[in-house]
């Protein structure tokens, strides 16, 4: 078991973690995304809300978002613990000149991560917790269906308000950033790192780093439009 | 050329240290930037001062001693060692900071001299492999692909000079170690101790206390030797493979 030990405490190990975190976040938002696009249906928010009851009903779904819970912990907590120390290694005093031989977002991932995550416990407090606990989200039922839950409008009730738009769509631009040294930066951590594959992993990292958060930022800003 | 350089002083390890601004007036666009401070350490002789305390060695680009950075840069605003960087580089005039490496691993000694044993004690710790001596065995007895021995080759033109852990914004030694595991682990004869060379490396890296790597590609962009995050790549590879295979074999011992 010690070597077990020294894995998770080695700075590799913890490397290791953030990258699987990470990567497991990546698909979280792929299929987070998926659903939301259902906001931009015509139907009275019959299959968002549908859709909203069955992804806090199922117990398959269940399972994985207690997983998704556990891993953005991990990942907030090994990144704050790993900058830390990663600050400290720099030693007592810094440099009067700083070189910017790097890109901007993969020197600033704790920067972007904190608004990332202000971000995460806004939106959280005001339509996760609502969901589960609240009682703000007003009941709804459709043809041959018992009442649900109507997430609908309280979603579109938020997204009626102009500065909860821009809020929402500034921080996807920081989520951009932070997908784009993350996505290809995970790899790398797994060691996989490839003449054969690097075009293919840069490619698609870049893609999903610019249009995942847009297409985030689309539905709130059509929806805002279009009120 | 004209030339004002502004130097980090600091008399020994504990003392606390800061700039000195000095002038230079008569500086050839044809010397070093090694000669530069040779000609201001004589002209600060010649006033009774303390000489700065610089590390060089070779001065032709291999020994990896000249550890500075200047105006925010490892070795200056080229990709090569700090005795291979001439004075045409700057501009007359200009004003050049020059500051030892930062890195709690690497603690100032003196001025710009900082302490690199920790890479000795990190290549100490697996970076080398036992062989037997004997005779020279034949040419191409051991096949070994060109592509595979260039990489091996590449990876092995390391000089340790620190400029990865200057330039990483966390002081990581990844890109150091990355090295020396991969010029090892591409090779048939570094293939024995492939396993406990990446574990110990890595556990004597941290326990040097590096910080770990954020793959912002700074230090491949400052290597004097062109090294590649690919071998940063290849450590995490040997490293989390040793982790979780190594020592499968139970030695009984004999005799008993």
């Amino acid at each position: 078991m010690k070597w077990f030990i020294d894995l998770l405490t080695s700075s590799l190990g913890r490397k290791l973690l953030m990258a699987l975190s990470g990567l497991f976040l990546i698909v979280f938002l792929a299929v987070h995304l998926a659903g939301n696009l259902q906001l931009l249906k015509h139907d009275g928010g019959e299959s968002f809300n549908l859709y909203a009851r069955f992804m806090t009903s199922n117990p398959l779904i269940k399972t994985v978002s207690y997983v998704n819970y556990f891993l953005i912990l991990l990942h907030i907590f090994i990144a704050a613990f790993l900058t830390r120390k990663n600050k400290s290694a720099r030693g007592p005093v810094g440099y009067e000149v700083t070189n910017k031989s790097s890109r901007w977002a993969s020197r600033n991932m704790g920067i972007l991560g904190t608004i990332v995550l202000i971000f995460l416990v806004i939106h959280m407090r005001d339509f996760w917790a609502q969901m589960h606990w609240g009682d703000q989200v007003q009941m709804i039922s459709y043809d041959g269906t018992a009442q649900v839950k109507d997430l609908y409008a309280h979603v579109y009730m938020w997204f009626h308000k102009g500065w909860y738009v821009a809020l929402y769509v500034v921080c996807m631009g920081f989520l951009a950033f932070h997908l784009l040294h993350g996505f290809t930066s995970a790899f790398q951590t797994l060691g996989l790192n490839h003449a054969k594959y690097n075009p293919v992993i840069n490619f698609v990292g870049r893609a999903f780093a610019i249009l995942v958060p847009a297409a985030f930022a689309l539905i709130p800003l059509s929806i805002y439009l279009n009120s | 050329m004209k030339i004002t350089v502004k130097v980090w002083r600091q008399a020994n390890s504990q003392a606390k240290g800061g700039f000195k601004t000095y002038q230079l007036d008569h500086v050839s666009t044809d010397m070093s930037f090694l000669e530069m401070f040779d000609v201001l350490n004589a002209q600060l002789i010649r006033k009774g001062e303390d000489p700065i305390a610089f590390d060089h060695d070779c001065r032709e680009g291999i020994c990896g001693m000249c550890s500075m950075v200047i105006n925010g840069r490892p070795h200056g605003p080229l990709q090569t060692t700090t005795c291979q960087l001439h004075m045409r580089t700057f501009k007359d005039g200009d004003t050049i900071t020059v500051e030892p490496w930062r890195a709690n691993a690497f603690p100032v000694l003196k001025d710009l001299v900082v302490d690199r044993t920790a890479f000795d004690r990190i290549q100490q710790s697996g970076g080398y492999v036992s062989v037997n001596t004997g005779g020279v065995p034949d040419a191409n007895e051991i096949p070994i692909p060109k592509k595979v021995a260039d990489e091996a080759f590449d990876a092995a033109t390391c000089i340790g000079c620190g400029a990865c852990v200057a330039a990483c914004k966390n002081a990581s030694a990844m890109l150091f170690v990355g090295a020396k595991v991969s010029q090892y682990a591409l090779l048939p004869q570094g293939k024995p101790e492939r396993k406990e060379r990446a574990e110990r490396m890595v556990a004597q890296m941290d326990a040097e206390g590096f910080g770990a790597c954020t793959n912002t590609r700074a230090c491949e962009a400052e290597c004097p030797k062109g090294i590649k995050i690919t071998n940063i790549a290849r450590l995490n590879r040997e490293y989390l493979g040793a982790v979780f295979t190594s020592y499968e074999v139970e030695t009984g011992g004999g005799g008993e």
